[in-house]
């Protein structure tokens, strides 16, 4: 039998909500044309165990030629199993906010880990997990990361496309701004003083909330030069609240190390936000 | 401008039903009539089918930072300034694809998108972004290496001005000697008058076809009344700018100012986020995206804006040139009012102030300019 000439790809989950991964299963149009150009090896989420080439385990045996990670390091298990897989892969690249940059669940590293696990659990010894939810580049060398919460369907294409041809993909560190222009939405801060963290928020998404009227939440994480003590002045002048723009600094990509110098972000709690005042 | 200037002669007076056959007979001639109209809470360009798109009754706030709608109880459609867009968006567009490349049985075809761009008119280009166009047209097409991009979309295009009778808050065009009356350039040139006497516009031709599609609206001469009116209405205009530039030779004070503090203190201001580039009608800067499809057979190079404010910009070997926001913002400014002389002949300057409002943290030029002119007065006076 010929060798297969495509290159191989596997996918990898880790402390996630798997949605970037559909992102992959989403590329309706193209998932067939990538089939043709590519062999999926490993992707739990797309194959029932039976007609798997390889059996439905966690971590393969490889080598892949791409790695695609989702997810953050959450456990020692995981810590053991991403420098297996670093290992086992050609290529690495990070696949959304958890991967990149810890994720929702790095919440966890402004607080006391003891505390969730106890008031979330019905039995929280049954629960083995680390005291902070880490990127992937925290523990392993990545060859590319891409952002958002989820990623950008179109994105991921482009970084596979590339792989492919063997370029670097064109994917920007620039604001949102950037794509809010290109496509012709009117800023939504200067017109209607609706607050927005597009000004230090990656692109990517093709600036998709504000062309609804809705102030950028920044799921893809810091642009490549973000003035936060700057933005965070805009944000109270456009009336947010100092709970308030602790919150929305403090979603999927909280532990940006770009988000912490910022005044006020930094506290371990968000001020005017009082122990007593509910379940966290 | 006084009011005992005597008007120049010439043009004739239409009514709205005048305006609204301009937009006919701009269509039935096969352009693409594009001028102002109300969307998204503000006066954006966009095709207008008629002219019952173009923004009645609506006037605007301007500040540093801020863009409000306003009604007007006068009915007016252009007492109000520059909008969130200038006409480099039809004229230089922010995505052009240049090229697409194909690989068939290990041959590579190449072929040039020339596809043919639609014949513009805009309706309602002010004095600034006349002046806007002018420089752009300097700058993409009158090198030795013309842009066929913006060429053929220029070349084709009829210009309707209108002149400024409401300055903006941010206006500064009689600064930078560009304004509010219409320069040279337009096909047509409009000045609204809203009084006692009715709703009506002053027009003028100033080409073959602008006199050609003239004849063809409903009108009657131009008394000299109505034409007194008109330039009493644009020089009270010229009288309400909400901006000023340092009265100094920029192009010098942008020259001697390259290490003054002020840079460090707009940096710690500015997001770096690219908005004032953007909105400027004069910023040109493209980079080229070429992309692939999946199977490697496809390829497609594309042209989009890009900025000075941005990293890869300046990326070289080893990194950016301009790291800091400080150089960056110090490029961009200095290249507008400064070395643009240098490079093409004038400021890149035009004073509409679109920079001004649309910087989400209200950065104003202006004030800006202004601040580095004390500076230089500060640091004449003290010892050597």
């Amino acid at each position: 039998m010929e060798p297969d000439p495509r290159p191989s790809l596997a996918v990898w989950k880790f402390a996630s909500c798997d949605g970037c991964q559909l992102t992959l299963l989403d590329c309706e149009d193209e998932l067939l044309p990538l089939t043709d150009r590519v062999r999926i090896t490993h992707f739990l989420e797309m194959s029932s165990a039976e007609d798997s080439r390889e059996p439905a385990t966690l971590a393969g045996t490889g080598p892949y030629d791409l790695s695609l990670v989702e997810g953050s390091i959450t456990t020692v298990e995981d810590v053991r199993r991403i420098h297996h897989i670093r290992r086992i892969s050609r290529r690495l690249v990070t696949i959304g906010a958890c991967a990149t940059a810890g994720g929702i669940q790095a919440l966890r590293n402004f607080a006391d880990v003891e505390e969730f696990r106890a008031a979330v659990y019905a039995s929280p010894e049954y629960i083995a997990t680390l005291d902070t939810s880490t990127p992937i580049s925290a523990q392993v060398p990545v060859d590319f990361e891409l952002r958002g919460c989820p990623i950008d369907r179109g994105q991921l294409l482009e970084v596979l496309t590339a792989f492919l041809a063997g370029r670097k993909p064109n994917i920007s560190s620039h604001s949102v701004c950037f794509e809010c222009k290109r496509r012709g939405t009117t800023c939504i801060t200067v017109a209607q003083g609706v607050p927005c963290l597009g000004p230090v928020t990656h692109a990517g998404c093709g600036a998709l909330c504000p062309a609804y009227g809705r102030g950028c939440y920044g799921c893809f994480g810091p642009m490549a030069t973000p003035n936060l003590e700057a933005m965070v002045r805009e944000l109270r002048h456009d009336g947010m609240t100092e709970r308030d723009i602790v919150r929305v600094f403090r979603t999927f990509n909280a532990a940006s190390p770009e988000y912490g110098p910022v005044p006020g972000l930094a506290a371990q709690e968000a001020p005017g936000t009082p122990a007593e005042e509910g379940p966290r | 401008m006084s009011a005992s200037t005597l008007p120049p002669a010439g043009g004739a007076v239409i009514g709205t039903d005048g305006l609204a056959a301009l937009v006919d007979v701009l269509r039935a001639r096969g352009y693409t009539v594009v001028g102002p109209t109300v969307r998204d809470g503000a006066i954006v360009l966009q095709e207008l089918e008629s002219a019952a798109q173009l923004p009645y009754g609506w006037g605007v706030d301007l500040e540093a930072g801020r863009y409000r709608l306003r009604s007007r109880t006068d009915g007016a459609a252009f007492a109000n300034a520059a909008g969130p867009q200038s006409w480099k968006t039809f004229l230089h567009p922010a995505r052009v694809r240049q090229w697409t490349a194909e690989r068939a049985g290990g041959e590579l075809v190449i072929e040039a998108d020339d596809t043919a761009p639609p014949r513009f008119a805009f309706l309602g280009v002010r004095s600034c972004d006349l002046r806007a166009i002018a420089v752009q047209d300097r700058v993409l097409t009158a090198g030795p290496h013309s842009d066929p991009v913006y060429r053929g979309r220029r070349s084709g295009a009829f210009l309707v001005a209108v002149e400024c009778t409401e300055p903006g808050g941010t206006c500064f065009c009689v600064s930078m000697g560009t304004g509010p009356a219409a320069g040279p350039g337009y096909d047509l040139v409009l000045t609204e008058l809203v009084d006692d006497e009715g709703h009506r516009f002053w027009i003028r031709a100033d080409s073959t076809e602008g006199a050609e599609i003239l004849a063809e609206l409903p009108g009657e001469p131009a008394s000299e009344a109505v034409r007194r009116s008109a330039v009493d209405a644009v020089g009270s205009a010229a009288e309400r700018m909400g901006r000023t530039m340092p009265d100094t030779d920029l192009r010098r004070l942008m020259a001697e100012t390259l290490e003054a503090p002020r840079w460090d203190d707009v940096a710690s201001r500015c997001l770096t986020c690219g908005n004032c580039t953007m909105v400027c009608p004069t910023c040109f800067c493209t980079t080229t995206e070429d992309v692939t499809d999946l199977t490697g057979d496809h390829a497609e190079r594309w042209r989009v804006w890009d900025v000075c404010f941005d990293l890869d910009f300046s990326y070289l070997p080893g990194g950016p040139v301009r790291a800091s926001p400080r150089s960056r913002y110090r490029q961009w400014l200095t290249h507008k009012l400064g070395t643009w002389h240098d490079q093409f002949g004038s400021s890149g300057c035009v004073g509409c102030g679109r920079c001004i409002v649309w910087c989400p943290v209200a950065i104003d030029i202006t004030e800006e300019a202004a601040a580095l002119h004390d500076w230089t007065r500060r640091t004449e006076d003290e010892p050597r």
